[in-house]
């Protein structure tokens, strides 16, 4: 007997294999193929939903940034905007439900459980699933995070539905009511749309920073629901032994750094990254650089900007060799002004930018180090401040 | 220690998988090792290809084989800063006989020609750099690689590994290659749409034109540039010889660069967008420099031994007719139950001398030395005649016999009498 | 113990190469290789395989020339190899493609139960990161994402112990096989295969299953019609509204080109000013 069926099987009776809500894990064992068009009624789900992603204690931020983003598309759609809580029954859970409405849920719904305590796939795949099923949101969103991402492949299997991950941009279409969710494609040249048109609920991943953090209203109204669903910690298989904490916690400051410096292949040597480094000690702020010298290994992987590394938004972005492709581009756009350094006037990223300098990074880099320098000595007074711009021991 | 073979041939260029077609349709059993991820993937060319050297182991092949257009049209170019004086050829569209030569992307035939190779029985494996020969005494009895568990015997190696011929000089079976023997080209790939190509060129249909470039676009240094139309874009290109660019220190693209910039070649380019450029290095070095090609166990063939003449852009039919002799005299040895010693496979040597190989080759040994020595056929030349051209073609007034001495005037006060005679010899010297 | 990885031929981005004069990014050329994230989780299995003299299958889901990917994946020391070709597989999306791979991963485990199955990450070319839990739900595996390192397995006990990448931290978890794995990259490097196994991978028959020989009943949740997501529409990103404004360094120095941009910078973003080195 395969190991597989049996499990299959198994997991089949823990994920909500009941016959009336339709939902169910495999389909070789419940019958349940993906609901086309002709059998959704279209009409009957309605509702934004937002994963509100809570985790020892604390909401990753991308879950705020997604219930600004979903209270537009539920302005537009005249619809509610809910948020979803799976957590432990404790404090933890209920500060999550009430932030949810500071930032702009109407209506949050809450599963308290212990078994939901930390994230496991299938305890939390079951409960979302059934909530869907129960409420029937048009629309799911996730934060691309490495449990949004676990958990929204998961649901959308199960739910047999149409997922969208990483997207960029999001609008509703009117002509068809659906979701228009957009991203690069085409290994980062190009933008598609991608559209779940006959399937609910529509659901996407949104990875944290591209959507802008919305402001909270501490003023705000609205309805905590405290869902059930029957958990129980005898059916999950997966258990959790510890966690162990990152060593350096501040590493990913990139993603919230207000003043960003990168690099790309243009420096054309690894050991020129330190020009980059220099002039982000000099502005104070953070450096990083394109995917290619990600790949390529003069920078850690962390340091990654673009799509597929950090989003960033900060007030200044300077990029010094980089193109500007696509898939980088998305990722910097939110940035306030972006100030491109590079050879070829001709790249992407020379008519995307704020202000564009022709010329060699190499060359420009130092000099723009340099004049900083001087004016934040002349603004402050020499002498005083002289040992903090000094360069650092890197 | 892996398996035995009858042959390796370390290369699937075109002259490897020349040898290791024919011996494999022999029915040896043929080992082919290819240091790059795929066939094809170390190789960069122009390109043209000569189907008649292909020919003579591929019958047919202009049905099966991924070629881009067929050559009708030859412009021969001498260019001024500005201008350019030329020849032109420019056959019949129509003509009854097939085409002899062909534009191609290396990188698809390399690849349709390596599964020809493979259907014939060779065994092909990429990925894999042989690092030296392995010897008995002084018979080379197999190679061995950079894989753990990598010696594999055979009865003979066929090296086709390239214009670096790095395990023939490796295992000192030849000196390395000089600056001065070979020439480092860098080529662009130009997309433009198919009916802008034909337009602009003037070749309907599956047609093509080569434009072979020499003179001032390479300040004086030894070489050539190149245009070539393939169906959806355009090759560009520039190369000199290694030893130049070392001494007047320009880089190759600097040149490729300011070739795209010549008013005659700007406007063929216009447009275009420029999706792949790659650089090389060719032998030049003529038949001075071809270095010892068999030895006991083991034959050279293609780039590795030089085999490419300068003068007419021809390599890869060389590479594939010497990969056909070599790979035909092993074959003939089998038969005939001899061993693969050096005084045995001396026959390669002699099929080399009886073809057009040698013969050409030989024609045109004195051409390197010459043009290092006579800068003045790149530089002085090239702008006399534009002047020349250029004075006879203006109609301004002037009488026509004026106007001759003028150029006469021109062509005597660069040169003197005496070195355009001295010019005169040694052109037909280098021809001849 | 027998597992099955899955893998995917994408284009090499990382071979993509920018122009030495005009930094532009030159496409063409490109070779098609194996799926870096997928080479991870190979090199995953093949470990656990050296281990415990598990028998290793490479699965993918493509067109013919995917073999190649496949017998490379031989070559570092796969047993078997399968692909699933079929002109009704054709513009799948994750969905439409979790459904195949499950399929034959069922028919393959029909002959030889399967214990654990690996996925990559994600793709280089499509970046969704969702087949992976795909097959894992609709094969009732336990699913083990973004795992950074496998801790420990224990093939009589059924159980493997995981080391799960979280926001912040690690996870360590436990769980049951049989399981589905993907691993982060960098947890390990692809071995450098011996000559050996270039011989058995250049001869090795690569199993070619359409869709009836995958055991896919269903062809309508297969290709376009199996995929709930839609692409309507591929463009090139607009121009931003106001055009960036240009210096150029020819014909001053640096630092005279500099200071223009910053002059102007900061005229124009006083907020800026105060920004810096704050």
């Amino acid at each position: 007997m395969s190991g597989i069926d049996e499990a299959a099987k198994g997991v089949a009776g823990t994920a909500a294999g009941d016959a009336n809500t339709g939902a169910g894990a495999g389909d070789g064992t419940s019958a349940a193929a993906p609901r086309r068009g002709s059998d959704v009624d279209l009409g009957a789900w309605r509702g934004v939903w937002v994963n509100v992603e809570l985790e020892r204690g604390r909401v990753h931020p991308v879950s705020w940034e997604l219930l600004g983003e979903g209270r537009k598309l539920a302005d537009h759609l005249g619809v509610p905007l809910s948020g979803v809580v799976l957590g432990p029954d404790d404090a933890s859970t209920d500060a999550a439900a009430a932030d949810a409405i500071r930032y702009g849920a109407d209506v949050v719904h809450v599963v308290r459980d212990p078994v939901l305590a930390h994230y496991r796939t299938d305890p939390y795949t079951k409960a979302l699933t059934e909530l869907v099923e129960r409420r029937r949101p048009e629309i799911l969103l996730l934060g691309a995070t490495t449990l949004g991402r676990d958990l929204a492949g998961a649901v959308a299997t199960t739910l047999g539905t149409g997922l969208t991950a990483d997207c960029t941009e999001l609008r509703i279409d009117d002509e068809t009511r659906s979701l228009a969710a957009t991203r690069p494609t085409f290994g980062g040249t190009l933008l598609c749309t991608i559209h779940t048109l006959e399937y609910r609920p529509q659901m996407a991943t949104v990875r944290p920073r591209v959507m802008a953090m919305p402001k909270p209203d501490d003023a705000r109204e609205g309805t905590v629901i405290d869902e059930r669903v029957a958990l129980d910690e005898a059916d999950v298989v997966t258990k959790i032994l510890s966690y162990i904490p990152d060593a350096d916690a501040d590493k990913a400051q990139l993603a919230w750094a207000d003043i960003v410096v990168a690099g790309g292949r243009g420096l054309g040597k690894p050991e020129n990254f330190r020009l980059v480094e220099e002039l982000a000690q000099v502005l104070g702020g953070e450096y990083g650089g394109s995917r290619p010298v990600a790949q390529a290994g003069w920078i850690p992987p962390e340091r990654q900007i673009g799509q597929t590394g950090k989003t960033i938004r900060p007030k200044l972005y300077i990029a010094a060799g980089i193109s500007g492709a696509i898939q980088h581009r998305v990722g910097v756009e939110g940035s306030d002004v972006i100030v491109a350094i590079n050879n070829d006037p001709n790249a992407p990223i020379m008519e995307f930018a704020t202000y564009a300098i022709v010329g060699d990074a190499l060359q420009i880099l130092p000099a723009l180090t340099e004049s900083l320098r001087e004016r934040k000595a002349r603004r402050s007074g020499a002498g005083a401040h002289a040992g903090r711009e000094a360069p650092a021991d890197a | 220690m892996a398996e035995r073979f009858d042959a390796i041939v370390v290369g699937a260029g075109p002259s490897g998988n020349t040898a290791a077609y024919v011996m494999a349709k022999a029915g040896m059993k043929v080992l082919q090792l290819e240091r790059g991820e795929y066939p094809g993937s170390k190789n960069v060319q122009g390109a043209i290809l000569y189907v008649d050297a292909l020919e003579a182991v591929i019958p047919n092949c202009r049905k099966q084989a991924p070629l881009e257009r067929a050559i009708i049209e030859q412009r021969m170019w001498l260019m001024d800063d500005r201008s350019h004086v030329g020849s032109h050829y420019r056959g019949a569209t129509d003509a009854d006989e097939q085409p002899t030569r062909y534009t191609v992307i290396r990188a698809n035939l390399d690849k349709w020609f390596s599964k020809k190779v493979q259907e014939a029985g060779a065994l092909l494996i990429c990925e894999t750099t042989v690092v030296e020969l392995l010897k008995e005494g002084k018979q080379v009895v197999g190679v061995r690689t950079d894989r753990a568990n990598g010696d594999i015997r055979a009865d003979v190696v066929v090296l086709a590994d390239g214009v670096n011929s790095l395990v023939a000089t490796k295992s000192g079976l030849r000196p390395p290659i000089q600056a001065k023997d070979v020439a480092l080209a860098v080529k662009e790939m130009h997309f433009l749409p198919k009916a802008t190509i034909e337009e602009r060129f003037n070749i309907p249909g599956e047609h093509g034109v080569v434009i072979e470039m020499f003179g001032k676009i390479t300040k004086g240094m030894v070489g050539t540039g190149f245009l070539y139309t393939n169906k959806e874009s355009v090759s560009v290109g520039v190369g000199c010889m290694v030893d130049d660019f070392r001494s007047a220190r320009v880089s190759p693209y600097q040149l490729l660069e300011e070739l795209k910039q010549h008013p005659s070649v700007k406007p063929l380019i216009a447009g275009s967008e420029v999706k792949e450029y790659s650089a090389h290095l060719i032998p030049e070095g003529g038949y001075n420099a071809i270095p010892p090609v068999h030895g006991d166990g083991w034959v050279i063939c293609g780039d590795s031994g030089g085999f490419v003449n300068a003068v007419h852009r021809e390599g890869s039919n060389l590479a594939m007719t010497t990969g056909r002799l070599a790979a035909e005299t092993i074959v003939a040895l089998r038969d005939e139950g001899k061993a693969y010693t050096a005084s045995n496979l001396k026959r390669y040597r002699k099929a080399l001398e009886k073809s057009f190989v040698m013969k050409d080759l030989r024609k045109y040994r004195d051409v390197p030395e010459i043009l290092h020595g006579n800068r003045q056929f790149l530089t002085t030349y090239p702008e006399l005649l534009s002047r020349a051209a250029h004075t006879l073609l203006t109609v301004d007034g002037v009488d026509k016999l004026t106007k001759e001495k003028q150029i006469q005037r021109e062509f005597v006060q660069k040169r003197s009498r005496v070195g355009l005679f001295g010019d005169a010899i040694k052109l037909m010297r280098a021809f001849r | 113990m027998h597992i099955v990885v899955c893998v995917k031929q994408v284009p090499d981005s990382s071979q993509i190469r920018v122009h030495p004069v005009t930094n532009t990014i030159m496409r063409q050329g490109v070779p098609a290789v194996v799926n870096p994230y997928d080479l991870v989780s190979l090199e995953e299995a093949l470990r656990i395989r050296d281990r415990f003299g598990a028998r290793v299958t490479v699965l993918s889901m493509g067109p013919k020339m995917a073999a190649d990917a496949l017998r490379k994946c031989v070559s570092y020391g796969a047993d078997d190899a399968v692909l699933i070709t079929d002109r009704v597989f054709a513009g799948s999306d994750t969905l439409a493609t979790s459904y195949a791979l499950a399929s034959a991963i069922r028919t393959i485990g029909a002959e030889r139960p399967v214990d654990m199955v690996f996925c990559g990450k994600q793709t280089i070319d499509g970046d969704t990161a969702q087949v992976g839990p795909g097959i894992a739900r609709r094969l009732g595996l336990q699913q083990l994402t973004y795992v950074s390192k496998i801790e420990r397995v224990d093939p009589q006990a059924r159980e493997i112990v995981v080391h799960r990448r979280a926001e912040g931290g690690v996870q360590v978890l436990q769980t049951k096989l049989p399981c589905l794995v993907t691993m982060m990259e960098g947890a390990n490097t692809i071995r450098f295969a011996s000559m050996d196994e270039l011989f058995r991978a250049a001869r090795c028959e690569i199993a070619e299953w359409d869709h009836k020989a995958a055991g896919i009943a269903d062809v309508s949740r297969c290709g376009l019609k199996g995929s709930p997501t839609v692409v309507k529409k591929v463009f090139a990103p607009s121009a931003r509204a106001t055009k960036a404004q240009r210096f150029e360094a020819a014909g001053q120095s640096p630092r005279e080109a500099v200071d223009a941009l910053l002059a102007r910078m900061f005229d124009e973003h006083p907020a800026l000013e105060t920004e810096i080195g704050a």
